[in-house]
């Protein structure tokens, strides 16, 4: 923290003052920094500290509320249970499967909509806001409305042409990771959509009329001047999309609840918790899945440089 | 500094303000419960004709301003509803004093010190006249933790003007849709639910087996298990079948059999009344009959419904006792039936009038259904039990028909595990 509050200062600032020697005044500025942080600091703590901090601590026992007699410290053995179950990978392999290509698929029509967005001549506010609305729909009444759509008896999908009648979307593995997999780009594409476009506008547009007069094609402008100077916000945007695509719950849970192998490994965690009433083994998948998150999130901000408050790749 | 002060004093008096007007609303909070006649909460699955409402209304007459029930509505379907209820339990909500509890709950609960029992005069009024095989359900280890409301049970609905007589078996049944020129489909619940486990149990219940000896011990004798199986499986790669069977749940089925595409269904009571409202032209020609069998055993219809229990937080249990037994009483079933088409758990009741008008014609059919009934499990562990049947037998067409190796296996070591609590499900 006070590596970065000094690279954040200014350089025509005099050089600071040697380590050791510091001023009573910084002192005191320093004090009251703490002081208007300390409110934030803990209300973060805890309500994101403290249950982390209290799931790891569950997910030690053996702790399963309908036996609460039997309950013991276990060490890490829900750990052991979590990992050596075939359920528990399975569902990694659903999780991942539905990230991959709900996040490609959201990374290629979101940037299609952003250049749209960043071209439109007229109506530019109705655009963004008309794009806007499958992101301001709750995921649970999106999802609802999916399953209707689909739905054998009721749903209209089974009503278009060049689409069996009877086709029971949720009657088979593939079709309903089909649905669920849309549900989740119409959903989650015109975030995708935003994120890309405030990439977008920081493009000068000097750089696409020099790159004309040179005679470059629209692709080559695209590829060789948006791609390269948008890859931090790319990688934001998929920084997000990922970490959120790999707790994907809402949209399972509500068309076939993990029927059919749909599964999520939040849908199994969920499946410990509330349904088993199983903390202990529940704890430890809920731990594993931040460990997973944790995990990305550091695999894109160390390895691949994302800066998430610039937006930019970090260059130190 | 004249100003100065008066801004200080206004601030000062301003603080007073806000003080007081929240602790004042903080004593509200906690004073409405102790003062006067308790207001009982009664936490029970939404009836749509109204019953609970009727029910509640009626027993805080009764009690004559001892106490006020107020209903808290849960969802219709029995996961969502535990859901909501255990967690509140489980965090040792004291706003619950009656539970409205399926039947397949009472040792779960009562084994995790979430409800009372009952003793005494009580209990005593609270068992006389019900169906031994619901009895059992509303008890565990040997105590007597709810009190009967309704009960439920399946029975095999068929088209009498597609159908002379009905079948008995289930092959036969398959065998007679496969025939019909239309209309040919057989309607369950397979949907991954609860309702799928209703009958899966019923079919090994009905080979001559069961699914468990005691909470902790497998029953689940192979050749009766398997051909219980078989059933499902024949059934799934029949031209019987309907397209949304492993969708299927008792509104889906209640939906294709009013659409008049199914020649034969297995339903609870309500679909008649239903059919009644919806698709009067099939409702005349709907028969009813006996739960198929699997073999030359008898049936063993599925037995659902709800028992009454209080809470072991709420802070009026004695209260809540009584109101328990009012709200799960002869009367307040029969308004159940009435109003939503439920079938009392007091078998005496079958001769009432309001009885033999819900059930026109088969009022002794459904008595008869519930006293053979095959009740699923009885385990605290029985979410285990049931996720762990539902995951090793859907989707149903991945039980082969026959001849072919079946899922005895799997079943057998899934469940092992499940009663043991073990691994992930």
């Amino acid at each position: 923290m006070e590596a970065s509050a000094q690279r954040a200062g200014k350089p025509a600032e005099p050089p600071a003052a040697k380590p050791g020697k510091v001023s009573s005044r910084t002192k005191s500025e320093r004090k009251l920094a703490w002081m208007l942080c300390a409110p934030a600091v803990i209300v973060m703590l805890a309500v994101t500290a403290y249950p982390i901090l209290y799931a790891f601590v569950l997910s030690l026992q053996k702790l399963d509320l309908r036996f609460p007699e039997q309950t013991e410290f276990i060490g890490l053995a829900n750990y052991g249970t979590v990992l050596s179950s075939e359920l528990w990978w399975l569902d990694v392999w659903n999780t991942f499967v539905i990230m991959v290509i709900s996040v490609s698929i959201e990374l290629v029509l979101g940037m299609v909509i952003a250049l749209v967005m960043h071209r439109a001549i007229f109506g530019r506010g109705l655009v963004r806001t008309v794009v806007l609305i499958p992101y301001g729909i709750i995921t649970v009444v999106a999802a609802f409305a999916w399953q209707f759509a689909f739905a054998n008896e009721s749903g209209f999908v089974d009503a278009l042409p060049f689409i069996a009648d009877e086709k029971n979307w949720f009657g088979g593995h593939i079709s309903s990771l089909v649905v669920i997999i849309m549900a989740e780009i119409w959903k989650t594409t015109p975030f995708m959509a935003l994120l890309l476009l405030a990439g977008l506008v920081t493009i000068p547009d000097e750089l696409y009329e020099a790159a004309r007069v040179d005679g470059a094609s629209a692709w080559q402008r695209f590829v060789k001047i948006t791609l390269p100077l948008m890859k931090p916000a790319i990688l934001v945007a998929l920084l997000f999309r990922v970490l959120e695509a790999s707790r994907v719950f809402d949209s399972i849970f509500i068309m076939t609840h993990g029927a059919q192998n749909t599964e999520s490994v939040s849908i199994l965690g969920f499946e410990q918790l509330i349904n088993r009433l199983n903390l202990g083994v529940g704890s430890a998948i809920s731990v594993l899945i931040f460990l997973g998150v944790f995990g990305i999130a550091f695999l894109f901000i160390k390895g691949f440089g994302v800066k998430v408050e610039e937006g930019r790749p970090g260059g130190g | 500094m004249g100003e100065k002060f008066e801004t200080r004093r206004a601030k000062r008096a301003l603080i007073v303000v806000l003080a007081s007007a929240l602790a004042g609303a903080v004593l509200s909070a906690c004073g409405g419960s102790s003062s006067g006649p308790p207001t009982l909460s009664f936490f029970v699955a939404i009836q749509p004709g109204g019953t609970i409402e009727a029910t509640a209304e009626r027993c805080t007459k009764e009690a004559d301003g001892k106490y006020t029930i107020k209903p808290e509505l849960l969802p219709n379907d029995a996961t969502q509803a535990r859901e909501q209820l255990v967690r509140r339990l489980g965090a040792k909500d004291n706003s619950i004093d009656i539970i409205g509890l399926d039947v397949i709950l009472t040792s779960e609960f009562a084994n995790a010190g979430w409800i009372a029992p009952w003793t005494g005069k009580q209990k005593e009024e609270a068992s006389k006249d019900v169906f031994p095989s619901v009895l059992k359900t509303a008890s565990f280890e040997g105590e007597l933790y709810a009190s009967p409301f309704n009960t439920n049970t399946q029975l095999l609905w068929y088209r009498k003007d597609l159908v002379k007589q009905p079948p008995k078996t289930w092959d036969e049944m398959i065998e007679v849709a496969e025939e019909l020129p239309e209309a040919g489909q057989i309607q369950v619940q397979a949907e991954r639910y609860e309702g799928y486990t209703v009958w899966v149990n019923a079919l090994i219940e009905s080979a001559g087996t069961s699914i468990l000896k005691s909470p902790e011990e497998l029953d689940l004798e192979q050749k009766p298990t398997e051909e219980a199986l078989e059933v499902i499986g024949k059934l799934a790669h029949s031209s019987a079948r309907s397209p949304e069977l492993p969708t299927s749940n008792e509104d889906t089925a209640r939906l294709a059999f009013e659409g008049g595409t199914a020649a034969f269904m297995t339903n609870y009571t309500f679909a008649f009344a239903s059919a009644k409202e919806n698709a009067p032209e099939i409702n005349k020609e709907m028969g009813a009959a006996p739960f198929p069998q699997v073999n030359s055993n008898p049936a063993k219809p599925p037995l659902g419904g709800f028992n009454l229990a209080v809470s072991n937080y709420s802070g009026h249990k004695q209260e809540a006792f009584e109101a328990a037994l009012c709200l799960s009483g002869e009367k307040s079933e029969l308004t159940a039936t009435e109003l939503d088409g439920l079938p009392p758990s007091h078998e005496n009741l079958y001769t009432n009038p309001i009885v033999k008008k819900a059930y026109p014609g088969f009022a002794g059919l459904v008595k008869e259904e519930v006293e053979a009934a095959g009740p699923r499990p009885v385990t605290p562990a029985y979410q285990d039990v049931t996720s762990a049947i539902q995951r090793t037998l859907h989707p149903p067409e991945s039980i082969p028909a026959e001849g072919e190796e079946g899922k005895y296996d799997e079943l057998k070591e899934n469940l092992e595990a499940a009663v043991k609590r073990e691994g992930l499900l």
